[in-house]
């Protein structure tokens, strides 16, 4: 609790005119994060600077052989490393010196995110000059990773902002995933899949929201037993039909991508957006719907509100429970969706456990995201890239081999530095995991 | 609106907090419900609210029997209330506070902000409750957030408010503000449930009393009754409402404070080179409105923040390189002003909130294991000199009535052998009854030799205590004032208007006649 006298601002106070004695915490913070930033940056200029060989990086942007002409620009790699390296540093001495506002720092993060990516391409393209890197596969298949991380994400929030824990979200995407490929497959049409699949979610979100509002269960020890019965649940169907007789029961058709008109011919952003299969459609609109619903519709209020502070939401007439219950319906749907998208959206069957903690690593984005549908896209992509970054290396040679597993923990590294030391604390909702009791 | 509750009846398991009430509020009346800590005033005002449902009885409005099923009813109803504990959302807006459950809408239920914030300062420029409309709550003081509280209740223009201990948390000028609120409303025509423990303020503004006491109405009171009538009808026996005390016999320095700085986060100098020194056997007084640094200050002292710059010593020892923890071990006593928060965990029951800060000492912990049959006894004893209600040592702390949350908290630290006691607010919320006991353990503190800071708003209180007292504003003494000073001279002191005789030592002696 601030201290200062009840009816004035900070401004009018005069002790805040004669200046400041002692360092507070907010200078602290900024410190810090501005000593992390020009770390990176002097790692990066080493690394992907120094470290790179001579001769130029091709960075390809288009995709290969679908006829589209052929975009790729050819940079000198250890220039590139440096002056990137560079930018990161100045910008990190400017946040040590100056400081940026709450603001712009969040810009700040992800350009010096995507300076030091970039340098490692450019570093990593030095390792056989001339030879392409697809800068436009590897984020291709980041953004095809994050699609069932983001839906996970959102289901998530939708239920966590009002206050139920949801470690369920695993074992949601897993009935979703099984569940469209079966009714797809039996079916014979992709859209009962994802019909279905939205239904078999939202039933694990019913089953959550009874045990955890009514019964007031531990929320977590739930979750974990709910996933524990999908996979049972799933794998028993796995064995009893798919196996059996995959062609009746475990043949869907991949979704076929949809090419949108005008949107999907801009260069680069087209192919990579815009030319998706309809789950990645629906995406991007939960993702935006979320957004905006959660921070500036009623719903989103009544939402967080419940979420925080349920005594006071109650005492103004928001129904607790009501809105609970919806939210975690509502989460399952979402989650459902992901699932769908794992096995009728990718690969085309379902397989046993095929969910493989995807729902887990949502459930991170969520927390890395602070809770907001914008952050957990942020850390699903971040996650995602984790991802496509372990196919690159087996795919082109760098100036240094590195193993792969060093590689795919990179990006979780950079997630946690940005997390604990540009973003600042994370604050999960108030009431998060306590059921609403009325006396 | 006419209000009438008839045979109202209201149990939690073996407690009857509402005993067959019968109430009946007048259109344009300002009702005052007075009672113990206990007594069941905040149950019944809940019941009317639709927060709790009655096991029997029944509401009527303007005659008609009405039933709630929630306050989403009750508001739809006409009824507002201001509840004893915030109701506000830390995270959001004062505005987003004052429209949650009636937002103002745009379009597909888009929240229409400009239209709901200009509603917000509407309705405090009418009232002359000023808040800022776009402030996060968690940053606002205690007071504004009483006033938030207030203008929530207003802003659905409730034809009956119920307003449940709203000026414990208040300096005196803003309950006077709030007074007129009231009056102004009441002359609107608007009905007015008042509970309070203040007997002044109920006298001043009551046109009717009804007092409570242990579930069941014992009566009602005329405005014009004495405070000492009105004390002994609520609890039920004659109360001394001033404290008897014999002059203090200070011995050596126990608590010495020098230079003492506190800068905030935000770079505000919260307290500003403070010097004092508290001798065993006094008891000194911090007076001063709400937010001007005492908050602050008693928070050094027991080292949850660490002063910025100045040293502190208690017998001797210097606090700064001591955690929170081992301050307490050499023989501090705190009890912090938000008890709620601070000083209580809800789900534990009585007798664990009563050694919270004990447990893993003797004689409450033998080799390691927990001595329940002895924290058990010794809550018991304390629950019944302390007249925690109801007695039971089990019952989870959350679910007390306010004030024996309070009681919980002042019996576990006033109940082990202190060199000094910091205590803050003590008698906020507390009924007259436990009030004066209070006060008898303070002064009974100081006659065993105990140093003793006592943080308090309350005029009457520091005037009735203090051996030594200093009013604090802005985060600065403004002067230290001899016990027996007139009231007015502290008063304009802590408007922080410069007083002009030598009633009060300038700021820059402080330090010397604090040591003497
Ligand atoms: N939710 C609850 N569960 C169990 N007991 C409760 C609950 N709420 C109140 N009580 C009990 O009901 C009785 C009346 O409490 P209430 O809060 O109405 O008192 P009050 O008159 O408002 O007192 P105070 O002045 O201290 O606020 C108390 O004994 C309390 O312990
Ligand atoms: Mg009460």
């Amino acid at each position: 609790m601030t201290g200062h006298t009840v009816t004035d601002t900070p401004h009018d106070h005069p002790a805040a005119a004669r200046g400041t004695a002692g360092v507070p915490a907010s200078a602290r913070r900024r410190v810090l994060s501005g000593v992390a930033v020009i770390v990176t940056g002097l790692v990066c200029a080493l690394a992907w600077g120094l470290g790179a060989h001579a001769g130029d990086a091709v960075l390809r942007l288009s995709a290969v052989g679908d006829g589209s002409p052929i975009l790729q620009i050819r940079v000198p790699g250890r220039q590139a490393g440096l002056v990137l390296g560079a930018v990161i540093t100045l910008l990190g001495a400017w946040q040590l010196a100056r400081g940026f506002s709450r603001r712009a720092m969040r810009a700040v993060s992800a350009v010096v995110v995507g300076c030091f990516v970039l340098a490692f391409l450019c570093w990593a393209g030095t390792g056989q000059p001339g030879t392409p890197v697809s800068v436009f596969g590897l984020l291709q298949q980041s953004i095809f990773a994050a699609i069932p991380l983001i839906l996970g994400a959102l289901a998530g929030i939708l239920c966590e902002r009002s206050g139920v824990i949801n470690v369920a979200i695993e074992g949601q995407m897993l009935t979703g995933a099984f569940t469209a490929a079966l009714a797809a497959t039996m079916a014979q049409h992709a859209g009962a899949g994802i019909v279905l699949a939205l239904l078999a979610g939202g039933l694990m979100g019913l089953l959550l929201a009874v045990f955890a509002i009514r019964y007031a269960v531990n929320q977590i020890v739930l979750g974990v037993v709910l996933n524990l019965f999908a996979l049972g649940l799933t794998s028993f169907g796995f064995d009893l039909l798919m196996q059996r007789d995959p062609d009746a029961y475990n043949n869907p058709s991949v979704l076929a991508p949809l090419k949108i008109p005008l949107l999907g011919d801009i260069p680069l952003l087209g192919p990579l957006l815009f030319d998706a299969n309809i789950l990645v459609y629906i995406t991007y609109v939960l993702i935006i719907g979320v957004q905006v619903s959660l921070f500036h519709t009623r719903w989103g209020l009544r939402t967080r509100a419940v979420g925080e502070h349920p005594k006071a939401a109650d005492s103004v007439g928001v129904k607790v429970r009501a809105t609970r219950y919806r939210n975690v319906i509502l989460g399952g749907l979402v989650a459902g969706l992901g699932g769908a998208f794992l096995s009728i959206g990718a690969v085309g069957a379902f397989g046993a456990g095929m969910s493989n903690g995807k729902g887990f690593i949502a459930l991170a984005a969520v927390i890395f995201g602070r809770w907001s549908p914008r952050g957990a896209v942020g850390a699903a992509l971040l996650f995602g890239f984790a991802d496509a970054l372990q196919t690159l290396s087996s795919a082109i040679t760098m100036p240094v081999t590195i193993p792969s597993a060093f590689l795919s923990m990179l990006p979780y590294l950079v997630t946690f530095l940005a997390v604990a030391g540009l973003v600042g604390h994370v604050r999960a909702p108030a009431a998060g995991g306590v059921p609403y009791m009325k006396g | 609106m006419k209000l009438e509750l008839r045979t109202i009846t209201k149990r939690f398991g073996s407690v009857t907090a509402n005993d067959r009430i019968d109430l009946v509020v007048e259109p344009g009346e300002i009702h005052a419900l007075l009672g113990e800590n206990g007594a069941g005033k905040s149950t019944l005002m809940n019941i009317l609210y639709g927060l709790h449902r009655p096991d029997e009885g029944q509401i009527l409005i303007d005659d008609a029997p009405v039933s709630f099923g929630g306050p989403g009813d009750a508001k739809a109803a006409g009824i507002g209330m201001v509840h004893q504990h915030f109701m506000l959302v830390p995270v959001f807006t004062v505005t987003e506070n004052v429209m949650l459950g009636h937002e103002p809408t745009k379009g597909l239920a888009f929240l229409d902000r400009r239209r709901a914030r200009r509603r917000v300062t509407e309705i405090s420029h009418r009232f002359g409750l000023e808040v800022p409309p776009d402030a996060v709550v968690a940053d606002l003081s205690v007071g504004v957030r009483q006033r938030v509280e207030i203008l929530k209740a207003l802003s659905h223009d409730a034809r009956l408010l119920v307003l449940d201990e709203p000026t414990a948390v208040l300096s005196p000028q803003e309950t006077e503000q709030l007074i007129n609120v009231i009056r102004t409303l009441r002359d609107a025509g608007t009905s007015i449930v008042f509970i309070s423990h203040k007997l002044r303020e109920v006298c001043r503004i009551a046109d009717r009393i009804t007092v409570i006491r242990r579930g069941a109405v014992v009566g009602t009171a005329d405005p014009s009754a004495s405070e000492g009538e009105l004390a002994s009808m609520m609890v039920g026996r004659p109360v001394r409402l001033t404290v008897d005390k014999v002059p203090a016999e200070p011995g050596e320095v126990v608590l010495d404070v020098r230079g003492l700085s506190l800068v905030g986060d935000d770079g505000v100098v919260l307290v500003d080179d403070l010097t004092f020194s508290v001798r065993g056997g006094e008891i000194f007084a911090i007076a001063g409105v709400q937010g001007n640094g005492q908050t602050e200050v008693t928070e050094a002292l027991v080292g949850l923040v660490k002063p910025t710059t100045g040293s502190i010593s208690v017998a001797g020892r210097d606090l700064g390189p001591l955690s929170t923890g081992e301050i307490l071990d050499l023989g501090v006593g705190y009890v912090p002003e938000d008890r709620l928060r601070d000083g209580l965990v809800g789900d534990f029951s009585v007798a664990e909130n009563l050694v919270l800060d004990l447990y893993d000492k003797p004689p409450f912990a033998r080799s390691g294991a927990l001595d329940l049959a002895r924290i058990e006894a010794d809550a018991t004893a304390r629950v019944r000199e302390f007249d925690i209600r109801p007695p039971e040592t089990t019952r989870a702390a959350g679910t007390l009535s306010g004030g024996n949350q309070q009681k919980i908290v002042l019996a576990r630290e006033l109940s082990r052998p202190l060199k000094l006691l910091i205590i803050a607010q003590p008698t906020r919320g507390l009924d007259v009854g436990s009030m004066e006991f209070v006060h008898r353990r303070i002064v009974a503190e100081r006659d065993r030799g105990t140093a003793v800071v006592l943080v308090s708003t309350e005029l009457d209180e520091v005037l009735g205590l203090a051996d030594r007292m200093v009013v604090m504003y802005r985060g600065r003494i403004a002067g230290e004032v001899p016990a027996g000073a007139p009231a007015e001279r502290i008063g304009l002191l802590m408007a922080g208007s410069a007083p002009d005789d030598q009633a009060a030592v300038p700021p820059g002696d402080v330090a010397s006649a604090g040591v003497r």
